[in-house]
């Protein structure tokens, strides 16, 4: 049995939010003809091909930038992070090397993959989705935390 | 340098939207993954109207070899279901569970100022840097198109 935190839970924000997301993945896609997959633009980075760098240093810097933008008009949303520094730093690790053996993210396999409708980023999503909930259920409810 | 400024574009739009949608907090994320505890299904709804928005785009994409702007559509050329797919995604999924953090999120959280965030994107580069050198070993002339068609 589900019990729904209904405090917490935003249908609008989070659908509206999703529909700005689709947006960028959609206008990435139509204008610039590429998938917005972050943990690729990131990770191409490190891959030096040197016409390659202005656009993905563009994105990213979009990205890390919407917070100052938000400044300018209104208060920052709460940002809460319960993981200690050992766990961010075993967490860190295993997004960027996970992510790039798994050829992408939330973004590239969750939005853009399955909106391709391809099957295998719909593998990816249900590997990382079942992974996650393991892991939280193992963090919050076997070990206690 | 167009080919940046609608980068820089997407990159806001896509920031923005994680903020809106409170995605960009780890806490809300961790909420959605705990379904045995009180169970937060916001984040089905941030992919739910993401993935109607890409849908169309898709759909629209599928029917071009050129974008809007006259770029090459470059898309992924790779459909295998391989060990490394779901290994790598696996271990992205324990670490997302361990954090709340995916990059984006990670991203815009250490745009904010939270040096949480800033040790977590540092980590996450070193894992892609291992990445990478890991690959150079086992495969020397794998370039920035791996993965992706040229057309």
């Amino acid at each position: 049995m589900i019990d729904i935190a209904w405090s917490q839970f935003t249908p609008g924000a989070a659908l509206t939010g999703g529909l700005l997301i689709g947006l960028a993945a959609a206008s990435f896609l139509l204008l610039n003809g590429r998938i917005a997959g972050i943990s690729g633009i990131l990770g191409g980075l490190l891959v030096p091909a040197r016409r390659d760098i202005l656009w993905r240093v563009a994105f990213l810097a979009g990205l890390v930038g919407t917070p100052s933008l938000w400044l300018l008009f209104s208060e920052l949303p709460p940002i809460q992070i319960d993981a200690g520094y050992p766990a961010l730093i075993l967490a860190g690790l295993l997004v960027g090397i996970g992510t790039r053996y798994g050829s992408g993210c939330t973004s590239g396999h969750g939005v853009c993959g399955l909106s391709r409708l391809s099957p295998r980023s719909l593998v990816a999503t249900l590997s990382f989705m079942a992974t996650g909930l393991i892991t939280v259920f193992v963090i919050r409810h076997l070990m206690g935390a | 340098m167009k080919y940046s400024f609608t980068s820089l574009l997407a990159g806001l739009i896509f920031g923005l939207g994680l903020m809106v949608s409170g995605m960009a907090n780890p806490e809300k994320v961790l909420g959605f993954l705990d379904i045995a505890g009180l169970w937060d299904p916001s984040l089905a709804f941030v992919m739910g109207g993401a993935i109607i928005v890409g849908l169309v785009a898709f759909a629209v994409a599928r029917r071009r070899t050129l974008s809007f702007l006259g770029f090459t559509m470059k898309m992924p050329a790779n459909n295998r279901i391989e060990p490394r797919l779901v290994i790598g995604s696996m271990m992205f999924g324990i670490g997302w569970g361990i954090a709340g953090f995916c990059p984006g999120p990670a991203l815009v959280a250490l745009g904010a100022g939270e040096i949480k965030a800033v040790v977590f994107v540092a980590s996450m580069v070193a894992g892609m840097m291992a990445f990478e050198v890991i690959e150079r070993i086992k495969r020397p002339s794998l370039g920035d198109t791996r993965g992706y068609q040229k057309n």
